[in-house]
């Protein structure tokens, strides 16, 4: 967590006060959730009145694509990047099997984009009857970013709402709700370094999404649950420095990644990147392995002290293929064979010279021991 | 610097108390849960099933308190293949194979064994209640948790590269130990029965895979006294839902002397008919101590009696000669050669007179 966000975090905790309460102690508290909205409406280019706050990536996920589906039933379809994160994915997949929606994947191509001529021609296929386009900002796989604002026109064109999961993007992209065009725009506390736990879904004026829970309304009568003031003014001063500090970051983090692709791709010279070469997050290096298990590479680097991560996991643990890979148009052992290289505030040179220095032997043995 | 060691951790108290003994030893150790099962059930159900998810946690949640790397590994692929699959074709050939131990053979010490020594570890710990000094197997210190049996048919080779910390040890104080290192499996239920068959019903299972179909059950003399609804439903020895209709003609009650998958046939008889004393077995593994010295005796199945015996080795396999008789030796199992407490070496047993 970010110095700024831990300090605003713990100056919250000791206090006690209830936002929605009309004492003091709660409207003192009131005062700090506030502040913290107008703090994160003023980084993100929305208004006060647009930022609903949730308990992270995947409640506001939830309560765009579930929420706009219910807003505009009796519609039934959901076009829905076939790269989005589980989080958004999987609201969707559960529409369709248990609400009798028509969930229709937007194909991308090799290098994970959503081209705006697969939106129009899904859109155009039967314009009345969808209920919303929902395509993230950039992928947290392979880092590949989309062309969001302009997919957001052409949904509006048709009158469709448009969300994206920015959960990625923000602090590392310059990320303007107001400037996309977008309808609902998710945000996640733990990945602008603020605290887990929390984030919020940017909401245009005027959209009702149906509320996933039902309660006390707190937040617009979408969301209910007494707030976590705490992890709210956490939020805001991470969201507050994270945008302030972006462009210097981005840049940093653009170089390191840039010299660490270079170098593994001379390390392992049939090494594929994947994603996006250039428009990309810049914290981002995904590569394939060919020969390599991912999770056998991932144990052999763990051990030597290299921490990266390979695409998803399934409940049980067992690593799956990655469907963003596959929706890529990757093969499935290629697939297996990938691992994420994700830089952050902490990274430096000392840790890509690490990498460098212990990935040949790494990928050499992982090949012996195969595809298991 | 001690041994690169790959800790399977089934989410068990045995090979959490396992892993933590060879981390403490000084070994650099790393736990592996094998998943073994493509659709996991969520939660464990008393004594049954393995592989939960809530299993795969709980192996996890011990590897932390150890303070050890973990990771699981999906070979349920394998698993399906070379002891799911084998175990039903098995039955349908009208044997009665033992999982566990094929299971030990094929998965623990063969597909993860190899793949371990490829990614550059020395051996493969598991919570086996086993004996293992010098390469040489021997009975756990812990005489009703001994699993020297389904550990009997490793090879040499296999073996060199095991290690089974608990050998030493009771379950009691396996139990104590897990307790006094904070592992919450302390008190976890053992497991028994077939892991992959969840509900206990193996009988269902095999029926469900290799269907019904109806065939005679005769005496010894060949004469028809019941029906069945598929042979892989016994096993030799066994007493209980023959469902024949009519009494035998002394009064006694009747057990399964054989199967012959083929006719689709059970033969029925008195007890006298299962006692055997010589015992006919496929080519054998030799995997004990260079000049073992003790008792000679052998097991024919696992927590099974033992009995006192001598053997002769031909080109084509084994034939051991008990003591005293043996009931109800079923084609499939092992015979493990025991030189006293030693495992000298092991057999699949293909028939018995």
């Amino acid at each position: 967590m970010l110095p700024e966000a831990i300090e605003a975090m713990t100056e919250q905790l000791g206090l006690v006060g209830n936002a929605s309460s009309l004492h003091a102690a709660g409207r003192r508290t009131r005062r700090v959730v506030e502040e913290s909205r107008e703090t994160i409406a003023d980084a993100l280019g929305a208004r006060p009145s647009e930022v609903v706050f949730t308990s992270g990536g995947t409640e506001a996920d939830n309560l765009a694509v579930k929420g706009l589906y219910w807003e505009r039933e009796p519609r039934k379809r959901v076009l829905i990047s076939a790269v989005e994160h589980h989080a958004a994915l999987d609201p969707a997949h559960w529409l369709a099997d248990s609400q009798g929606a028509r969930v229709e994947p937007l194909e991308v191509d090799e290098l994970g984009r959503v081209h705006p001529d697969t939106l129009r021609a899904a859109i155009a296929r039967d314009p009345d009857d969808v209920a919303l386009v929902s395509v993230m900002w950039a992928n947290n796989e392979v880092g590949t970013v989309q062309p969001v604002s302009v997919l957001a026109a052409i949904a509006h064109d048709a009158g469709i709402p448009f969300h994206s999961d920015a959960v990625q993007a923000v602090g590392q992209l310059p990320v303007s709700f107001a400037g996309s065009g977008a309808d609902a725009l998710t945000v996640s506390g733990h990945k602008v370094g603020g605290p887990m736990g929390v984030g919020a879904l940017l909401l245009a004026r005027g959209r009702t999404p149906v509320p996933v829970m039902h309660g006390g309304g707190q937040e617009r009568d979408v969301r209910s649950g007494t707030l976590d003031a705490p992890a709210i003014a956490g939020l805001a001063a991470a969201v507050r420095v994270a945008v302030r500090e972006r462009q210097a970051h981005a840049r940093r983090l653009t170089e390191l990644r840039d010299d660490l692709v270079q170098r593994v791709r001379e390390a392992v010279p049939d090494v594929v990147l994947n994603g996006d070469p250039a428009d990309r997050l810049p914290g981002n290096a995904h590569f394939s392995f060919p020969g390599c298990e991912g999770d056998a590479l991932l144990m052999l680097l763990d051990a030597k002290g290299v921490e990266c991560s390979t695409g998803s996991a399934c409940s049980a643990g067992v690593a799956q293929p990655s469907h963003v890979l596959l929706a890529m148009g990757a093969q499935a052992s290629a697939a297996r064979g990938s691992l994420r290289f994700s830089l952050g505030h902490t990274s430096t040179r000392a840790d890509v010279d690490r990498l460098i220095e212990v990935l040949p032997a790494a990928v050499e043995r992982a090949r012996r021991a195969g595809l298991s | 610097m001690g041994l690169r060691v790959l800790a399977a951790m089934s989410g068990g108290v045995d090979s959490a108390v396992a892993a933590a003994r060879i981390a403490e030893a000084g070994h650099d150790v790393t736990g592996v849960h094998l998943a073994l099962s493509a659709n996991p059930q969520s939660f464990r159900t008393g004594a049954r099933g393995c592989c939960t998810i809530e299993d795969s946690r709980d192996a996890r949640r011990a590897a932390d308190v150890i303070g050890i790397p973990f990771y699981i590994w999906d070979m349920a692929e394998r698993f399906q293949r070379d002891v799911v699959d084998d175990f039903v074709a098995e039955y349908a050939a009208g044997r009665t194979p033992n999982p566990c131990l094929r299971c030990n053979e094929k998965i623990k010490f063969s597909a993860v064994l190899d793949r371990a020594l490829a990614l550059g570890f020395d051996a493969v710990a598991t919570g086996h209640h086993a004996r293992l000094a010098g390469g040489v197997l021997s009975r756990s210190a812990d005489e009703g948790k001994d699993q020297s049996y389904v550990l009997g048919v490793l090879t040499r080779e296999q073996l060199g590269h095991a290690i089974f910390p608990l050998g030493d040890s009771t379950k009691a104080e396996v139990r104590e130990e897990a307790a006094r290192r904070g592992l919450t499996v302390a008190d976890k239920p053992d497991s028994h029965d077939i892991c992959f068959i969840a509900d206990g019903d193996t009988r269902g299972f095999l029926a469900d895979r290799l269907g019904a179909a109806e065939g005679p059950i005769v005496d010894q003399g060949g004469e028809v006294v019941g029906s069945h609804q598929g042979a892989h439903g016994f096993t030799v020895g066994q007493r209980k839902g023959l469902r024949i209709d009519r009494p035998a003609a002394d009064g006694r009650p009747r057990y399964v002397l054989s199967i012959e998958p083929v006719s689709n046939t059970v033969t029925v008889g008195p007890r006298a008919a299962l006692e055997v004393t010589s015992i006919t077995c496929g080519r054998p593994v030799w995997n004990g101590p260079p000049e073992p010295r003790g008792e000679l005796s052998v097991q024919l199945r696992a927590h099974g009696e033992v009995y006192g015996c001598s053997y002769e080795e031909s080109a084509d396999g084994l034939r051991v000669t008990l003591d005293r008789p043996a009931m109800g030796v079923a084609a499939g199992q092992a015979a493990v050669l025991y030189a006293g407490e030693t495992v000298i070496g092991s057999a699949t047993i293909t028939a018995s007179a």
